[in-house]
């Protein structure tokens, strides 16, 4: 943690997005720092707007105007990415990161057979196109050969889903990005897919990033957890340690909500929305819905503190023994 | 397919017959006759005597039958409509219909058809560049004087350009298809001569419907740009090339195309006002004149002109945009 540049993987300090409004400027990704060893699996949840998607977004440099990355670094495997121009930038994307959309509803091109969606990617790349590539590119993520004459709209959410996976997965890039890959499939296809996904990174030892709000999924499917809120990262550490000891009461109340089999027809929410990002209160963004907020909590912002290695948390609360809600 | 293409003939033909219908009874709700304006205008030309024209209108009329029954003119018609013959050109005579069909609509179609497909590449690739944020500024800033030109009437733009360039300048002829001395043929003289005459002409179109095909662009292309698959291209690294033709023009251009089917079975119609304003040989101006004229065969023939070039562009885009849109197959199939 304290040399992070030394060690392979992905490693981002202090990532910042900011969009300009007319009143005002608003940070997306606010001071956001994480890092992803090669092989490690790192999962990002939070609430719609908390800023998992644009940090994502950020990673590969997509973030459209006039939204900007206002500062932070992004190293992945000793290259900064921030630094590249765009030119290069552009080669990097799928050949060194890579994305896979929540591919089920439209994020193949409806006009294009699934065959030339890949050919493209790979002829963009500056390769040649193997007479079995696609075949093979489709086999890895359990679609038949004869899926890539076919067209978008003759693919199930499953194959399509299926189909952007092997795109992404097409030039074996050292970090993947899964934005909520299952979000629209069915439990039974979301597990299959996942599956797929997990086998794909085991394989080629990639970084992944897996972002979505399901908790369920990401005990299941990942190493370590990223908790966002409002921007900015609230709680970071090994999902194990994460769920049996959530250090923020943010955490506390998302892992609440997850319903049980013990606790069948009820649902624990949290109360309260999001707060907007144009108007953050002063102090801590989660004080507003927090049950144990503290007047220091409505005035200063908390900062990130290690409080064991690899774990890290943003609240004023010095030790939390946080009993489930009543 | 097949079954695809029988219905779409068969729409065709009720189209036809209907339009037809409509045809032959417009212009025999007019009071006038045509042959004896034809023959009192000769008339009055050779200085001739009016006497017995009256016996000369009988005759004629029955030459052309349109003393008999209203029924058996209009079952005579729909025979000929089927035929593609339209007799004899009253206005005329005694040319044949079908002869000054053939002769006009080469003039038109070439002025008309070239220049709406100028248009439609010109203006459909700068509205694409005026909705792409990655496109030269220039292209967003010279879009609102086309939306301009194309609100104003193409044959205003045409008088416009036919006062200065023509009458005052004289860079270009004011009117015609070419030179009343040149002689028709395949030559390269007769070709530029053709050429210089149309540039005037085509030029008004194309500048009055650029703005047309530019704002309709510009709209599609910026929905397309909302969509995953063009973040998903992005993240793919594709070329920004590759992106901006392959994947946001491409599916942008779909209602275009329809579009521009339905304008080109449509330039006949819209020709009458351009080829009035440049005194060009084309069916717009025979048209024209033979309404002029009362000229019924004439009338038949050229509207019938019209609705077949209307029908079967609307078959031809039908037939091809399971090409271009693999989605619209699958509902004939």
């Amino acid at each position: 943690m304290s040399a992070p540049a030394k060690t392979g993987g992905l490693v981002v300090e202090n990532l910042t997005v900011a969009y300009p409004l007319a009143t005002a400027t608003v940070l997306g990704v606010d001071g956001v720092s994480f890092t992803v060893r090669p092989g490690e699996r790192l999962g990002v949840v939070g609430e719609s707007g908390s800023g998992k998607s644009t940090t994502a977004l950020a990673l590969l440099r997509l973030i459209r105007p006039p939204g900007r990355i206002a500062g932070g670094r992004v190293m992945l495997n000793g290259t900064d990415l921030r630094g590249l121009d765009e030119a290069g930038m552009r080669a990097a994307r799928l050949r060194v990161v890579s994305y896979i959309p929540q591919g089920a509803m439209n994020s193949l091109n409806p006009v294009k057979t699934v065959a030339a969606q890949m050919r493209d990617a790979i002829l963009d790349h500056g390769e040649r196109v193997a007479p079995d590539a696609i075949a093979r590119a489709l086999e890895g993520v359990d679609l038949p050969a004869g899926t890539a004459r076919l067209f978008p709209h003759q693919l199930s959410g499953g194959m399509k889903q299926r189909v952007c996976i092997a795109i992404g997965m097409l030039l074996r890039p050292q970090l993947i990005i899964a934005d909520e890959p299952t979000s629209a499939l069915d439990v039974v296809t979301q597990r299959q897919v996942m599956g797929t996904l997990g086998r794909l990174q085991t394989e080629t030892g990639a970084c992944l990033i897996l972002i979505g709000h399901d908790m369920g999924l990401m005990v299941q499917f990942v190493d370590r957890l990223a908790v966002m809120y409002a921007g900015r990262l609230v709680e970071l550490g090994g999902i194990e340690e994460v769920f049996a000891a959530p250090r923020h009461p943010y955490t506390r109340m998302l892992i609440d909500s997850v319903p049980t089999f013990e606790n069948r027809g009820h649902f624990v929410g949290i109360p309260g929305t999001t707060p907007s990002l144009a108007r953050l209160p002063p102090g801590c963004a989660f004080a507003p819905r927090c049950r144990f907020a503290m007047e220091l909590c409505r005035q200063v912002v908390p900062p990130s503190r290690e409080v064991a290695p690899g774990r890290s948390v943003a609240c004023h609360l010095e030790d939390v023994p946080l009993a489930p809600p009543a | 397919m097949l079954r695809t293409i029988a219905a779409r003939v068969l729409l065709l033909v009720a189209m036809v017959w209907t339009a037809g219908t409509v045809n032959f009874i417009m212009p025999r709700l007019s009071d006038r006759d045509p042959i004896a304006e034809r023959l009192t205008q000769i008339a009055s030309q050779g200085g001739g005597s009016l006497a017995g024209i009256q016996d000369m209108v009988k005759s004629y009329q029955e030459r052309f039958g349109l003393d008999r029954s209203l029924w058996t003119q209009y079952v005579d018609y729909l025979g000929s409509i089927a035929r593609l013959d339209f007799g004899y050109s009253i206005a005329n005579y005694p040319t044949r219909v079908a002869d000054q069909i053939a002769y006009a609509l080469p003039w038109t179609i070439g002025l008309l058809g070239t220049a709406t497909i100028i248009a439609f590449v010109c203006g459909t690739l700068l509205g694409a560049l005026a909705a792409w944020p990655r496109a030269p500024r220039f292209f967003r800033n010279v879009l609102p004087l086309f939306m301009v030109l194309s609100a104003i009437p193409f044959y205003l733009v045409g008088l416009v350009l036919v006062y200065f360039l023509a009458f005052r300048l004289n860079w270009f002829p004011s009117g015609g298809g070419s030179e009343l001395t040149a002689i028709a043929g395949f030559s390269w003289a007769y070709a530029g001569d053709v050429l210089y005459h149309s540039l005037l002409p085509a030029f008004s179109i194309v500048i009055a419907s650029i703005g047309f095909w530019a704002l309709g662009m510009r709209g599609m292309m910026v929905s397309v740009q909302g969509e995953d698959y063009m973040m998903f291209a992005d993240a793919k690294g594709l070329r920004p090339r590759r992106i901006f033709f392959a994947y946001g023009m491409r599916n942008a251009i779909l209602p275009q195309v329809t579009a521009l089917a339905l304008s080109l079975g449509r330039i006949i119609t819209g020709s009458v006002l351009v080829e009035m304003v440049f005194a060009y040989p084309g069916i717009g101006t025979l048209l024209f004149e033979s309404i002029k004229l009362s000229d019924y065969f004439t009338i038949y023939g050229c509207v019938l002109v019209l609705v077949l070039a209307t029908g079967l562009s609307m078959i031809v885009v039908d037939l091809l945009y399971p090409l271009l849109d693999p989605r619209a197959g699958i509902t004939h199939a």
